[in-house]
């Protein structure tokens, strides 16, 4: 019987290919309770989880409150508005105060890359990392491996482009990561100001123009573009953005005809996807939001230790 | 009182020559150099001996490049705790940049630390006076004013001078008070957010990258400004490859422009800051290894003339945060010359040649004192235990502050006595027992 030996999950390098199937196979036999009649599990009775989330979220957030209340655990969601750091509190004394109440797994997400490796430093409790700066976000990235592993049966030799700000995207930090330690074959793709130097040193390839880099692909990733980088610095204009760099019908007629199209959320519907193919047939991105509960059902209770 | 220094090797940086002389040292001068057993010391205890045998002598370290936080930010470093540091460190002299609160452009400032170094009475302490006024990169301090005060040197470390009028300005000036001017090179515009290197690992970490040109374009930039106006530049921690490459080539054409780096740029790379440690985070950052190279070709060639270590004291409040609200920096007095030994061991350097780049090569370019070993000279010494083998605790570290990415690594080398003006202010326990 295979043994998931962390406590913390902070990123997607600590994991082995092991680690993520049992994640997978864990997520799988989780998503028959969310299609329940009652959606309730006691298995994390007692437990309690803490939702610390420094920057706004709507999904990460919302699927973590779920899955933890699927698995019957007690939860507390914080906000950086509601925290102390508003009042100049420290990570560290604010870790030190979570730490007093005993909880069992903190979900962070935070701005400033690193932060959960810090707070797992000075913590008892796990640590979840939700999304740090630009580095990882591996709940995320583990929900997209197990959408395509559904939608396609394997991830080994798939191929996978993934379009937009990879420099800013902590969700294509852990995608990269995640799909090329399952067998993957990566390219990132978007304008050159969004690649981030030796981006090929994670074993991914560039090809900036999208209509190139989306042949022959099995799987195309489309990221958020933040409208608050929109200084005019990285591109000229959402408008430009979207001519060159957004997924539209007409770019998708270069695609395989068995492709999936993916995307971590929110959408900015008209910047880098049109409407028709975000909700188009090669979409999966609402199956991505339920399997999203499912994973992290998965990782709470792997991670508090489930036998 | 005669104190007689037997049995060491000294060694003679300028000549880059080591021979075995025995030292005797009266009013804290230099006043006879020996050959061994020559000297027999008189009855009546007047003479204190050192035993230096199986050490080396040389003149006394000085590091022309440190934070002491005072005034300002005496919970990190006072001038008092610095100098403790410095002296236990090997040095006798110590340059200390201007950024204090209040920033070191005044007289009063001036004075006021000169007036801390004298209290601490430990090593002899050189203010480096700011080139503008609140380091703002706005308008010139009175270079005439705060030399007679007390300054030897001008420069807005650790903050660049964006203005490059204002910075051909400040090196016309100071040619008439003679006064050697160091600049901290970094173009804010291309790094404003960087908090590391740009590179493989910056992209792995999520950080953002200060890229080397951010440092390479105001080097070049200085390097043109020194041969515009025909005047020194002195470039501060130097890291990257380019720099040595444009300050080689700018040596060769004869424009006068002199260069140090600082014992973490050919220590480390940065691979360090991954686990996202904050004793890695300093500006300049640690570059690749192929920079590390180019660093020790650099010393090696003569490119880069000094050895400094950018002291710059951090307390947990400013390093103990997340990566990136961390403050750059990192404390180096005690580990400067284990590292550049490491050098010698390396063969990048011989002994002289690395003690030159900590004594005669910044005294120098700093026009003071130091850095000689002769009769008549004022008796500044560092005894060396070339062999001293010891892990780097926090225990050791003398600075108030420990940020150190150093702390736990094998060191090899150690200061075991220092001598200012002929006083001993720094003496090992590890120095030979029985002396």
């Amino acid at each position: 019987m295979y043994t998931f030996n962390h406590k913390n999950l902070l990123g997607i390098d600590q994991l082995s290919v092991g680690d993520i199937n049992m994640i997978l196979d864990t997520a799988d036999a989780f998503l028959e309770i969310s299609s329940r009649d009652i959606k309730k599990a006691p298995t994390l009775r007692g437990k309690s989880i803490v939702n610390f989330f420094y920057e706004p979220s709507a999904r990460t957030k919302a699927s973590f409150e779920m899955a933890a209340k699927r698995l019957s655990a007690d939860t507390l969601s914080l906000s950086a508005n509601e925290s102390s750091m508003v009042k100049g509190e420290t990570l560290i004394d604010t870790a030190q105060n979570l730490q007093a109440m005993n909880p069992d797994i903190i979900v962070l997400r935070h701005p400033s890359s690193g932060a959960p490796h810090f707070l797992a430093k000075h913590l008892e409790a796990g640590v979840i990392n939700a999304g740090d700066g630009m580095h990882e976000h591996p709940s995320q990235a583990l929900l997209d491996l197990f959408t395509i592993r559904k939608k396609k049966g394997r991830i080994k030799g798939l191929r996978v482009v993934i379009i937009g700000d990879i420099a800013h995207s902590r969700v294509a930090g852990s995608d990269i990561r995640a799909l090329k330690k399952m067998g993957a074959e990566v390219t990132v793709s978007g304008p050159p100001t969004m690649i981030p130097t030796d981006v090929e040193s994670l074993g991914t390839q560039v090809v900036s123009d999208p209509t190139r880099a989306l042949k022959g692909k099995d799987v195309i990733m489309m990221l958020r573009i933040q409208l608050e980088r929109q200084s005019g610095i990285l591109f000229p204009s959402l408008r430009e953005y979207s001519n060159f760099f957004g997924l539209n019908k007409e770019l998708l007629k270069g695609a395989k005809k068995d492709v999936i199209i993916m995307h971590p959320g929110p959408i900015n519907r008209g910047v880098e996807i049109t409407w028709d193919v975000a909700d188009g047939p090669f979409s999966v991105i609402l199956d991505q939001v339920s399997n999203g509960v499912a994973i992290r059902m998965a990782l709470l209770y792997l991670l508090i230790g489930g036998e | 009182m005669i104190t007689w220094i037997k049995g060491g090797d000294i060694i003679d940086p300028r000549l880059g020559t080591q021979k075995k002389l025995d030292i005797l040292i009266s009013k804290g001068r230099i006043e006879k150099l020996l050959t061994p057993g020559s000297f027999q010391p008189p009855g009546g205890g007047e003479v204190k001996t050192v035993d230096a045998s199986g050490m080396f002598v040389t003149p006394g370290l000085i590091d022309m490049h440190v934070h002491f936080r005072e005034p300002g930010e005496e919970y990190k470093e006072t001038i008092a705790s610095g100098s403790t540091a410095a002296a236990a460190g090997g040095f006798t002299a110590v340059a200390c940049m201007p950024n204090t609160n209040p920033v070191n452009d005044s007289r009063s400032v001036t004075e006021f630390v000169l007036e801390r170094a004298r209290k601490a009475n430990v090593v002899r302490l050189y203010p480096v006076a700011a080139i503008s006024k609140g380091q703002k990169g706005e308008s010139l301090t009175e270079f005439g004013d705060l030399k007679r005060a007390g300054a030897v040197a001008v420069s807005d470390d650790g903050r660049p001078v964006t203005s490059s009028e204002l910075m051909r300005r400040a090196i016309e000036y100071a040619r008439f008070f003679q006064l050697p001017v160091i600049s901290h090179c970094q173009d804010l515009s291309l790094s404003s957010e960087g908090v590391m290197h740009e590179g493989s690992i910056s992209t792995r970490l999520g950080l953002s990258g200060i890229p080397a040109a951010t440092e390479e374009i105001m080097v070049v930039r200085d390097i043109l400004l020194a041969k515009l106006t025909g005047y020194p530049v002195h470039i501060a921690h130097v890291s990257t490859e380019g720099s040595v490459a444009f300050i080689r080539r700018a040596k060769g054409e004869g424009i006068p422009v002199t260069a140090e780096t600082a014992p973490h740029y050919f220590s480390l790379d940065h691979t360090a800051v991954i686990g996202y440690d904050t004793n890695a985070k300093m500006y300049p950052p640690l570059r690749e290894s192929k920079d590390v190279d180019a660093i020790k070709r650099g010393l090696s060639e003569g490119v880069i003339d000094v050895i400094a270590t950018d002291h710059a004291p951090h307390s947990p409040l400013e390093k103990d945060v997340e990566f990136d609200k961390a403050s750059f920096g990192i404390i180096g007095l005690q580990t400067a010359l284990p590292l550049t030994l490491d050098l010698v061991r390396e063969g990048v350097m011989d002994l002289p040649g690395a003690i030159a780049k900590l004594s005669c090569n910044p005294a120098a370019i700093l026009n003071t004192k130091g850095g000689v070993i002769e009769e008549g000279k004022e008796a500044d010494l560092t005894i060396i235990d070339l062999n001293k083998e010891y892990v780097f605790t926090e225990e050791r570290i003398k600075s108030k502050s420990h940020n150190s990415p150093f702390i736990g690594v094998k060191m090899k080398g150690i200061a075991v006595l220092t001598m200012v003006k002929g006083r001993i202010v720094w003496e090992s326990n590890e120095l030979n027992p029985g002396s």
